[in-house]
């Protein structure tokens, strides 16, 4: 491992249904503040689910050129925002002045893509047929534009895909970026995830597997992980993305270290569709495989950012693995789902909370789990119910679950200069 | 101009993304409005969709510039 280079986060892009970047973003998590609200980007009137967490205000001429931002689906201009601030904070347009192209690469994750794209174009081929088809149809819809629209725009010329395992897209994403540094592909790495797909199908699809909670009277408290009256997740959309870069190649161009990306681990559950195995045992294996990346113990994680939907069936599981993993320490560690506030961003999910682990790592507080009061025997780790608390984090897991059954946990460690 | 041309003027200002008042008669799609192949393609179904014409193949790829695209529209309208 001696021979192995550290990668450490030097940039961070955040648009989310709290905020429209980093600072905004991190402010409303901290205070407790819900980004649920009625739906508003179409009439959901008739739809079983008429709520979700938006991204309000968002607009993508602030950093895309009209024309572009026209032919671009709104999970690609998310990522160009988010893209555009992490560059920012890292300095690396300026970097890349000397720095070779092809040792900077893209992974960014989608778990659905341009879905809306997807809805319109199909409705203009059922009503005036294939004649109306956009040219930019294809383009707007696949999943893997993202990285590529980001290459283009700060000449990335390395590695360059997209990681699609639904509600762990980014997280893969973000872990695979680390291994391409790891492994000497790249110096540099723009990594992240994207999703917007608060649209008619995608909201009729998920009510329909009873996995989205039913509280249309109250969005605000409709995510409430942990709890026991939990019902269902709350979608949510946005965009992260990570700086990832080698420890000597930051320190070498004194970029800001905000945190060290330590492990990764990965698994499946090899077990159902959407159910997660019994007892978490397909997640134990990711979190025990991050903290073997990451050269990590049990007693040095002071804090997780549980994947918590706020569905009946993961938040009791993951409960069960993280007390699995973490044995004795399970019980001093704090916990929170910050889906609670920014709902489930799908996709975008696992490196939006990475980055707040680099945040929570960075500036020693732990941001709560919201909408909790009623007690669940299944879940009685502390879940920070009681706002936000601040203390020293030396270490935190983040956990990612998809539909499909993809396991990710990521390790995010402080920083402190050495 | 007539309102036709108004129009088109405002299609392809809208569709490429440039200001109206760079969209003249001789200006070529390509050259100086920066229009890309996919771009061309979107405008020629702009332009069907607004004027309710079929636009052929060969004919659209004859339309190189904004007058090309006008005077055409006029002579096939309804």
């Amino acid at each position: 491992m001696s021979d192995r280079p550290r990668v450490v986060v030097t940039g961070l892009g955040l648009v989310t249904p709290v905020g429209l970047d980093v600072e905004s973003t991190w402010s409303a998590l901290l205070t407790g503040e819900s980004g649920a609200a009625p739906i508003t980007q179409f009439d959901a009137s008739e739809y079983p689910v008429r709520f979700a967490c938006e991204v309000k205000g968002f607009d993508p001429e602030s950093y895309m050129e009209r024309k572009e931002a026209r032919r671009a689906d709104r999970f690609l201009q998310f990522a160009m925002a988010t893209a555009a601030q992490a560059t920012a904070q890292a300095g690396l347009e300026q970097a890349m002045e000397s720095i070779e192209p092809e040792r900077v690469g893209v992974i960014v994750g989608s778990g659905i893509g341009g879905l809306s794209t997807l809805e319109d174009q199909h409705a203009k081929l059922l009503g005036k047929g294939p004649g109306r088809v956009s040219p930019f149809f294809i383009p707007m819809f696949i999943g893997d534009m993202a990285a590529g629209m980001i290459s283009m725009r700060y000449g990335a010329q390395g590695p360059n895909y997209a990681t699609v395992s639904a509600c762990a897209s980014s997280a893969h994403a973000v872990g695979a970026a680390l291994r391409a540094i790891r492994v000497g592909e790249a110096d540099v790495m723009i990594a992240g995830g994207t999703e917007a797909t608060v649209t008619p199908l995608c909201m009729a699809g998920f009510a329909s597997m009873k996995a989205l909670s039913e509280r249309n009277e109250s969005p605000e408290t409709a995510s409430r992980p942990f709890d026991a009256t939990r019902d269902g997740f709350v979608l949510g959309e946005g965009s992260a993305m990570l700086i990832l870069e080698t420890l000597d190649h930051a320190l070498g161009r004194g970029a800001p270290i905000i945190a060290e990306l330590a492990g990764f681990g990965q698994s499946a559950d090899a077990y159902h569709m959407t159910a997660p195995s019994p007892g978490g045992a397909g997640a134990q294996i990711a979190m025990r495989g991050a903290m073997r990346d990451g050269g990590l113990t049990a007693d040095e994680i002071d804090y997780v950012n549980a994947h918590g939907t706020s569905t009946p069936a993961n938040d009791a599981t993951e409960t069960a693995a993280l007390k699995a993993v973490l044995g004795d320490r399970a019980a001093n560690v704090r916990v929170s789902s910050t889906k609670s506030m920014t709902g489930h961003t799908l996709g975008a999910a696992g490196a939006l909370e990475a980055a707040i682990c680099a945040l929570v790592c960075n500036r020693g507080s732990v941001p709560p789990t919201i909408n909790y009061k009623t007690p669940d025997p299944e879940c009685d780790l502390d879940y920070t119910v009681a706002g936000k608390v601040d203390t020293e984090v030396r270490a935190a897991l983040t956990n990612s679950f998809g539909f499909g059954g993809h396991n990710v946990c990521l390790a995010v460690r402080r920083w402190d200069g050495e | 101009m007539s309102d036709a041309a108004a129009k088109v003027r405002e299609i392809i200002a809208n569709e490429l993304g440039v200001e109206i008042e760079k969209v003249t008669d001789a200006a070529s799609f390509v050259e100086d409005l920066g229009a890309d192949s996919l771009d061309t393609v979107e405008l020629v179904m702009a332009f069907e969709e607004e004027f309710s014409v079929e636009i052929p193949d060969e004919d659209a790829e004859k339309m190189q510039t904004v007058g090309d695209a006008i005077r055409y529209l006029a002579e096939h309208q309804d």
